[in-house]
């Protein structure tokens, strides 16, 4: 994305070469252009470029993606809020958007 | 079944006014189902998106002059990409439309288009299983629809996220409306607290005090959730924490500069850390907003910026109330 970057090794982004079988599902769903294929199997090009998404794990036939499972927006009110929750031992009330 | 206009009409375009500006955000949703667009028949592509309104117009009236089928699914009024984050855009909720709308004894074909932003909650794969369609992804955006119906295919633009001045600036409204409770509870405790003297209460330094405070707020507001979003891509720093700061601290040097006369000096670093501190916290919000920021990012980001505008915060309103006391 260009004239964009946030925080370099952050995001969590793996691909399981081993199980990849190199169908390019994720080449496509990625919003931000970050994998290739090269000999068959994908390839993650700029890690740091993911927003953490989860298309390509939805769209990995064979598993072989995994990203930061913890649901919800990258938004600061959703983090307050499930912070505040585990404080306060309650169910957190998400983020409202 | 209903034929949807592919013009706004001007109570869509004061719909649209009043989610853009926060006044009715959370219920402004299509009753979802199959609608037609012009004339489709059995070779018409179908299209897919969610049931918030904005998103249903944004489809229809990018789509003038063609004729195909749009299948709205229940997101709860939520836009596509929160909804496929949800998990309410699912491969599942697309098969109970389909079957439910009957789209087989519709058209020959088997095949959905999906938005590009819905893959982070439908696996296209299931769908196969689920309602005998294949699903495919479209472009990311409404405006490149016809383009794509063109050509069948989505180039790399079309499948890019951006982020322009223009897609920053029509998120600001929003941001601002959404505050104005807090905004309200908080002049009212201002002036409160503005007006604890060493005489117990003086009623002139309250209104007096207390609307420079009100005013600083407005200056935080303009730092934080205006001028951040629109200047984003050419701030300093990455944290969303960091670049408010740096546009709060600016707007609080001016801000003293231009309305401190007669304060002490107390009270004018006082200003000047509340609207740093309270322009950082907007812009650390405004992550909420953007299209690249992760959750693990911004949870790191706020582990360093929640301290930070707690701090700065509380040192104001501390410096604050100690002013007219020295």
């Amino acid at each position: 994305m260009q004239g964009y970057r946030y925080l370099d090794d952050t995001a969590i982004l793996r691909l399981d070469a081993e199980k990849c079988i190199g169908c390019g599902n994720c080449l496509e769903v990625c919003p931000h252009r970050l994998f290739t294929l090269n000999d068959g199997k994908a390839r993650i090009t700029d890690g740091n470029a993911c927003m953490e998404c989860g298309a390509c794990a939805r769209n990995c036939p064979v598993e072989a993606l995994f990203v930061n499972p913890d649901d919800g927006c990258g938004c600061a009110h959703y983090i307050i809020n499930s912070w505040l929750a585990r404080v306060l031992n309650k169910q957190s009330n998400g983020c409202g958007c | 079944m209903a034929r949807l206009a592919t013009r706004l009409s001007w109570r869509d375009r004061l719909g649209t006014i009043a989610v853009r500006s926060g006044l009715r955000r959370n219920s402004y949703l299509m009753v979802p189902g199959l609608y037609c667009l012009g004339e489709p028949d059995g070779n018409s592509p179908v299209l897919v998106t969610g049931n918030y309104k904005l998103s249903v117009d944004t489809v229809r009236q990018e789509l003038a002059g063609h004729h195909l089928w749009l299948l709205v699914v229940d997101t709860r009024g939520i836009n596509v990409w929160c909804a496929g984050g949800k998990g309410t855009f699912s491969a599942a909720e697309v098969a109970y439309q389909v079957q439910n709308s009957g789209l087989a004894q519709l058209v020959n074909h088997r095949q959905l288009i999906l938005p590009q932003l819905s893959a982070n909650g439908v696996r296209a794969g299931e769908l196969k299983k689920l309602c005998g369609f294949l699903g495919r992804f479209g472009p990311i955006l409404a405006t490149d629809l016809p383009e794509y119906l063109r050509r069948g295919e989505a180039d790399e633009a079309m499948r890019s996220v951006t982020f322009r001045l223009s897609e920053r600036a029509v998120l600001i409204p929003v941001e601002i409306c959404l505050l104005w409770k807090k905004l309200l509870l908080a002049s009212l405790l201002f002036f409160l607290l503005s007006g604890i003297s060493p005489e117990f209460f003086t009623v002139e330094a309250a209104l007096r005090r207390g609307t420079t405070l009100a005013l600083a707020n407005a200056a935080a507001i303009f730092a934080g959730a205006i001028a951040t979003p629109l200047l984003l891509p050419w701030l300093p720093f990455r944290q969303f924490w960091l670049k408010g700061a740096v546009l709060g601290l600016l707007a609080g040097l001016i801000f003293v500069t231009v309305a401190g006369e007669g304060l002490a000096r107390l009270e004018l670093l006082a200003l000047l850390l509340w609207i740093g501190g309270c322009a950082s916290y907007l812009a650390m919000c405004f992550t909420g907003s953007t299209p690249y920021t992760s959750l693990s990012g911004v949870a790191k980001e706020m582990r360093r910026g929640l301290p930070f505008q707690i701090g700065t915060a509380l040192l104001a309103l501390l410096l604050w109330l100690a002013a007219p006391f020295f």
